[in-house]
């Protein structure tokens, strides 16, 4: 077998059921956002409510430790601290899928209204039907989200999908949900609310075990499919022509990437609550650092984890010296600007060169 | 119809020019209706005729106290608040050539909750009075910053300036979701007031911000002549002799003055300044001049009737004109933006 000059060092994987070619760069930078991730959770242990020692941490780790230390690293923190990574990446991966198949960077699952759907429906459940259940929580997450997003997809549609058609029913579908939410709001009972708006703000510290399971094991699912399809979004970035002369069966493909990236999002909105801009941010603060061609999903979901671990470590930091800030409010004021900054770029350049 | 006599000019375009006085008389129309509506309709089952009787007599009978302490003000509101946002609407999308344009949307109602949250939260302050002010400078602030970050690409498209608004309101609305929960009274008094309503507003703050809503309102006036030339774009108005960089800032001024008031009021109604300068200019053709006067009496009678029915849908409570605008008018955004020409103004 020859083997071809990408004019860039790749690494290459060849499985029974796949073969992958990632570039060398994008390989070693995801690794390090990885690690980097994975080193924010481990000093987010040491923070909260409890001070622990290095000793206390290490010991709990090796299954050393007392009950009660124990009990805080192993039962609480840890499953927050593995939350955060793997929701990151989770995150990043709904993203990259969702900016590859609409092929603009603004087509994020939250732009387009999976995370408004999502809190109507859980604000109908707590509040009209008050029901505080985990369970029926995420479950209504899961369905409001879902509804949301089909309905936005359905309203958007019209001989073809636009980016900037998707967008626009996005926010105008968000603004009637989220004024529907306010009305919910402003009629119920104020410890109510004060419920749904801590549930709105998005926040790792409720994850614990029973919940984090079934989430791994759906995620395994997932991020197996997307690897096995990751070659197939590639070449539908060229165009649905240019991917069926390469083979790729573009139907098929397509809906099983748009049900995965769906239930990326899903996932993390039904364990966490809606946790907003980093399925934006993550795939192309990624493409900016591997300066590769396209989305990466193995770079934007490693950017995604280190993200939401950083994010996750700040609001420990700012609980400490100020009040605690739940992480899907730091998210969106830092993705906010990151937007921001992003428009303001893409209408220099564009008018740049438009003259 | 057979009065309406045609003028030399009427032809010359070809396509349809609209008979403008018939629409004169719809848009004064629809307004006399909807302000007799605002007045005989509301919680208090008052008749008709208890209400005529009321309006016209003014003494000491339940009637006429409602009509004319309860009603009345609010429906002057109404009028007042309707004509601020119609106008700053119709204003916005002509100086960005933006169809998609609204107050509400582009975040200004964000930039007012976000600083009386602050004033609320950081400040300690209570009571209507004390809010406006502070909702006043935020959404000030809001509208200059969203305005500036969509003008500087030099054609900034429709999508890029509603993202930035978009994207403000979330950075804005993060911040103030933060200093409510980490307090109950915060939160107690700023969830009500973010949600849009012409009841809630007492006379003499009204006629504290009156001042400002009048200026903006005369500025938009005068400058609707130069928005004509400013809709050729920046090198024809120039060549025109229309000073478009004083167009815009004298603009720029009569939106903030007139959302700033408006949302300061009420605490923010969005989409009223979105629909109703569609509907006139699918009325009167593209005449900004036209456009600006037919807004401000368009306007009106949307958010009153709006407001009626929120007083009917769920009787005895009240639902907040603020929310029933949302209901209705984005069904209407998602149809501007599926017609096939959304980008054209």
């Amino acid at each position: 077998m020859t083997l071809v000059d990408f004019g860039y060092r790749v690494l290459r994987t060849r499985t029974a059921v796949s073969s992958s070619r990632i570039a060398m760069r994008t390989a070693t930078i995801s690794a390090a956002l990885f690690l980097l991730a994975a080193s924010f959770a481990l000093v987010a242990l040491f923070l909260g409510d409890y001070p622990l020692t290095l000793g206390d941490v290490t010991a709990a780790l090796t299954g050393r430790a007392d009950d009660f230390v124990s009990m805080i690293v192993l039962q609480w923190r840890m499953p927050v601290a593995v939350s955060a990574v793997l929701f990151g990446a989770l995150l990043g991966i709904g993203g990259a899928i969702f900016q590859s198949l609409t092929r603009n960077p603004l087509g994020s699952p939250d732009v387009i209204g999976f995370d408004a759907g999502a809190y109507t429906a859980v604000v109908l459940v707590m509040l009209a039907a008050g029901s505080q259940h985990t369970w029926s929580i995420a479950g209504a997450a899961i369905g409001g989200g879902l509804v949301t997003a089909l309905v936005v997809y359905v309203f958007a549609y019209r001989r073809g999908m636009q980016g900037f058609r998707l967008i626009v029913v996005g926010i105008g579908v968000s603004a009637m949900l989220g004024s529907i939410n306010s009305y919910l709001i402003t009629r119920a009972d104020l410890d109510d609310a004060m419920q749904v708006g801590f549930w709105g703000a998005g926040s790792l510290s409720r994850v614990t075990w029973s919940m984090l399971v079934p989430v791994l094991a759906i995620s395994l699912v997932v991020i197996v499919t997307v690897i096995a399809l990751a070659p197939a979004l590639r070449s539908m970035e060229l165009g649905d022509d240019m991917a069926v002369s390469h083979g790729t069966r573009v139907g098929a493909a397509r809906v099983a990437l748009l049900i995965a990236g769906v239930a990326t999002t899903a996932l993390v909105t039904a364990a966490a609550g809606p946790i907003g801009f980093i399925a934006l941010a993550a795939p192309q603060l990624a493409r900016r650092l591997t300066g590769s061609a396209g989305v990466s999903v193995l770079a934007a979901a490693a950017m995604g984890s280190a993200l939401l671990a950083a994010a996750h470590l700040l609001s420990h930091v700012l609980a400490a010296v100020f009040r605690p800030m739940p992480v899907g409010l730091i998210t969106v004021c830092v993705g906010g600007v990151y937007l921001i900054i992003l428009l303001i770029r893409e209408a220099r350049t564009r008018s740049g060169a438009a003259r | 119809m057979s009065t309406t006599s045609i003028s030399p000019g009427a032809s010359v375009a070809g396509t349809a020019v609209p008979r403008r006085g018939p629409v004169w008389a719809i848009l004064v129309a629809a307004l006399v209706v909807s302000f007799l509506l605002s007045l005989a309709v509301g919680a208090n089952p008052l008749s008709v005729g208890q209400v005529w009787q009321g309006l016209i007599h003014p003494d000491s009978t339940e009637a006429s106290i409602i009509v004319w302490t309860e009603r009345m003000p609010r429906t002057l509101l109404g009028v007042v608040i309707g004509m601020a946002l119609g106008v700053s609407g119709a204003l916005i999308q002509a100086l960005t050539r933006n169809p998609l344009a609204d107050p509400g949307i582009l975040g200004v109602n964000a930039g007012a909750g976000f600083a009386v949250t602050i004033g609320v939260g950081v400040f300690g302050l209570t009571g209507m009075t004390g809010y406006i002010w502070w909702a006043f400078l935020g959404a000030a602030g809001a509208t200059v910053l969203v305005y500036i970050i969509g003008s500087l690409g030099r054609n900034t498209s429709p999508v890029t300036m509603v993202l930035a608004g978009v994207a403000l309101s979330a950075v804005l609305g993060g911040l103030s979701t933060f200093l409510t929960l980490i307090d109950e009274t915060t939160f107690e008094s700023i969830r009500a007031w973010g949600v849009g309503s012409i009841a809630r507003v007492r006379v003499p703050d009204v006629l504290t911000v009156l001042p400002f809503l009048v200026v903006g309102l005369a500025l938009a006036i005068g400058l609707a002549g130069s928005l004509n030339a400013v809709a050729l774009g920046d090198d024809l108005a120039a060549s025109l002799g229309t000073s478009v960089m004083r167009t815009r800032v004298l603009g720029i001024a009569a939106i903030t003055l007139l959302a700033g008031g408006a949302t300061a009021l009420t605490g923010g109604i969005g989409f009223v300044g979105l629909m109703i300068p569609h509907v006139v200019r699918w009325m009167t053709g593209p005449d900004q001049r036209r456009i600006i006067v037919g807004s401000a009496l368009g306007a009106p009678s949307l958010l009153l009737i709006s407001d009626v029915v929120g007083r009917i849908v769920v009787r005895p409570g009240e639902i907040e004109v603020g929310i029933v605008t949302a209901v209705i008018g984005a069904p209407v955004l998602i149809a501007l933006v599926r017609r096939r020409k959304a980008s054209a103004l």
